[in-house]
């Protein structure tokens, strides 16, 4: 006889019922108003006061009730638990607070002829309707593009000798891009500044820019295109070479179109780490207010450039500057950021 | 009748690749190379450019405190360069930023890996991950505008309660842009990698310990206590570390926090810290001849400091990842 499946209905018996929990919430609303009352008879005073008395009555009741239900073991429990707890939202409440102060702040500046427009004729002092950050716009384009092409065949070459190739080298290899991964981004730009900058012809531009950038984004292409091509079934790579087929054609018509959404988060993952670089720049980009289409000459202008002059002028009207060019590169790098991560869920699902 | 059938001709077998494979071996083994290349080059032109510097302060270049280049009316230019104050400062800074960040990461990671239902937990991780691409600028922004207000109150709380602990003393009630903001922001920036490094180690726990623990009848914080932590913590070490090296080499976002001075200060609250990395942006855009010089040594000093705890960072987490399979 088989079961019917009204019989096979899955049950959480660990789970707690409504009936469980409601002491739970009555306590921590308790804790909530002996928190406000504490507040209002002592000295202490502020948002600090509250969230730690709050963090204080709530642990100790509900582990005291723990420990008269279940013991003292329960009570531990219940108290890691909510430092756990307290240490995560602690973690979440500036990414919370971040997202809100750039998005209250930054949009109060935005306004159409900000794309169309850049700073040459206007001072950083005037309000921001005069001018805009096309110039900083078209840099940073240009800075992601030379990136790309310097940094992605590079990144993904690497990951295919570590692992396609595992030559006697592959572990040092390893190593050092673990390494290159920890250079400072401020160390990126004086090499750039003190090998291409003083010796060749190359002067600041965007060329030079986008080289310090690719020191950074290497390694992060690097390991990510690893990962995913590790994740590329060994069976593929053996049937390929069972029919015949050369390394070289293995890898090239079997591993990496398997892996083709995953070297493109790689590469947009890479993108997303120096799409936000300052401190390279400063050295090596010069940072110019004028509209300069030319990528291998003359000064060039960024958006965390843009950012950072603003920042330092230290006006009104230039934090303004400053907050709504950060708005504008916190939108492109979460769009990135989305971006990477659908191809990437994607790529787990269809598996 | 069988007719005769001319045996095949012996074919050779050889394992020697093709030309197209030795082009490609060629090809991906040379660029793999490179990453060793540019490493090398780092150091090599930073140390070259910098090298008239060693040689002329000599050991007082990393124990110095004073940063000058005067130029007296007869045109003569005295140097004086010292990255003391500012390695002090690092470390200062660094170690506020592990002090808070560490410890709010491991539980982070703790309820990430243990306490969160799956559905929440792939949001979260995405939020942590997040966090890692917001560019550095905009933590010094936020940093200095946010903040700032807020870590100047709870400075003021150290003082006042906590100031017979030398370190939470300060000579004058100036709390603005101290090494104790600074550290706190660089936390903040420190927090993703620890937790995803944490995390990544804290899952990698065997699974039988985990259900073995829980059918002895652990709670789930004795099962950690017992289990995870025992197994996790040199990797927890390790991802501290991969966060002081981080901490070490960052720039813009402490530059905005920070009030950089040519002096040593152990005082965290006060509103006086130094940088080596911001102190190079901030002394970058009037250095001409010397003193440019001097600032591709201190960032040759920033490379080395910051590579060679990479290197220990990385190899620690390796182990423990390891140590798992």
């Amino acid at each position: 006889m088989t079961l019917s499946a009204a019989q096979v209905a899955p049950q959480k018996p660990w789970q707690s019922s409504p009936k469980e929990m409601a002491p739970t919430f009555l306590l921590l609303l308790a804790s909530l108003a002996a928190s406000v009352a504490v507040v209002a008879i002592t000295p202490m005073k502020g948002k600090l006061a509250y969230a730690f008395l709050f963090f204080i009555f709530g642990t100790a009741s509900l582990s005291i009730r723990k420990w008269r239900i279940r013991g003292r073991a329960a009570a531990a429990d219940a108290i890691v638990s909510s430092i756990a707890l307290t240490g995560a939202t602690l973690v979440f409440t500036p990414v919370i607070s971040i997202l809100a102060t750039t998005i209250s702040h930054g949009v109060k500046g935005l306004h159409w002829s900000l794309f169309t427009q850049t700073m040459f004729s206007a001072s950083y002092q005037d309000p921001i309707s005069a001018g805009g950050l096309l110039h900083a716009l078209v840099g940073t384009l240009y800075l992601i593009l030379i990136s790309m092409i310097l940094s992605v065949p590079m990144g993904i070459l690497t990951a295919l000798y570590l692992t396609e190739i595992k030559g006697p080298g592959a572990n040092f290899i390893q190593f050092i891009v673990q390494a290159m991964s920890g250079v400072p981004s401020v160390v990126a730009g004086l090499f750039i500044f003190a090998s291409i900058i003083v010796t060749t012809p190359i002067k600041a531009s965007a060329i030079a820019g986008a080289f310090a950038l690719s020191i950074l984004m290497i390694p992060t292409v690097t390991r990510t295109a690893q990962e995913v091509l590790l994740l590329v079934p060994n069976d593929l790579r053996e049937a390929g070479q069972a029919l015949g087929a050369t390394q070289w054609k293995t890898v090239a018509t079997i591993v990496v179109p398997a892996a083709r959404n995953g070297l493109i988060t790689a590469t947009i993952l890479g993108v997303a780490r120096i799409a936000g670089e300052t401190a390279p720049l400063l050295f090596t980009i010069g940072g110019s207010d004028k509209l300069n289409w030319n990528p291998f000459k003359d000064y060039q202008g960024a958006l965390p450039f843009y950012v950072w002059k603003g920042l330092l002028m230290g006006t009104p009207e230039s934090i303004q500057r400053a907050w709504t060019g950060i708005l504008i590169l916190l939108i492109l790098v979460l769009l990135l950021f989305v971006a990477a991560r659908t191809l990437g869920g994607r790529r787990m699902k269809s598996k | 009748m069988a007719e005769k059938v001319a045996p095949p001709s012996p074919r050779e077998i050889t394992t020697k690749p093709r030309v197209s494979d030795r082009v490609f071996r060629g090809t991906v083994t040379g660029v793999g190379m490179l990453s060793l290349l540019i490493l090398t080059l780092i150091g090599l032109f930073l140390a070259l450019r910098g090298f008239q510097t060693f040689k002329s302060e000599g050991i007082s270049f990393l124990t110095g405190y004073k940063w000058e280049s005067v130029t007296s009316d007869s045109g003569k230019v005295t140097n004086v360069f010292g990255v003391g104050a500012m390695l002090i400062g690092t470390v200062l800074i660094a170690l506020v930023a592990l002090f808070v960040g560490v410890p709010l990461s491991v539980l982070c990671a703790l309820f990430l890996t243990f306490y969160v239902p799956d559905r929440l937990k792939k949001l979260l991780v995405s939020v942590v991950d997040l966090m890692a691409a917001f560019p550095s600028i905009l933590y010094g922004l936020w940093g200095y505008f946010v903040l700032m207000p807020m870590a100047e109150y709870w400075a003021k709380l150290l003082y006042k309660y906590l100031r017979w602990i030398p370190i939470f003393d300060a000579p004058q009630p100036f709390f603005e842009r101290s090494p104790f903001i600074a550290g706190l922001v660089l936390a903040i920036m420190i927090i993703p990698i620890v937790t995803s490094v944490s995390r990544e180690i804290f899952a990698q726990t065997p699974l039988d310990r985990i259900q073995a623990a829980y059918a002895l009848g652990a709670t789930r914080w004795a099962m950690i206590k017992t289990v995870v932590l025992p197994f996790g913590s040199s990797g927890v070490v390790g991802g501290a570390m991969l966060g002081l090296g981080r901490a070490f080499g960052e720039t813009v976002a402490v530059f905005s926090v920070l009030n950089v001075v040519f002096k040593a200060n152990f005082h965290i609250l006060y509103g006086a810290g130094g940088n080596v990395a911001s102190m190079i942006i901030l002394k970058w855009g009037e250095a001409v001849g010397d003193e440019t010089k001097a600032l591709l040594a201190a960032g040759f000093v920033l490379f080395v400091l910051t590579l060679l705890i990479n290197m220990a960072a990385n190899s620690i987490v390796k182990r423990t990842l390891k140590s798992g399979k």
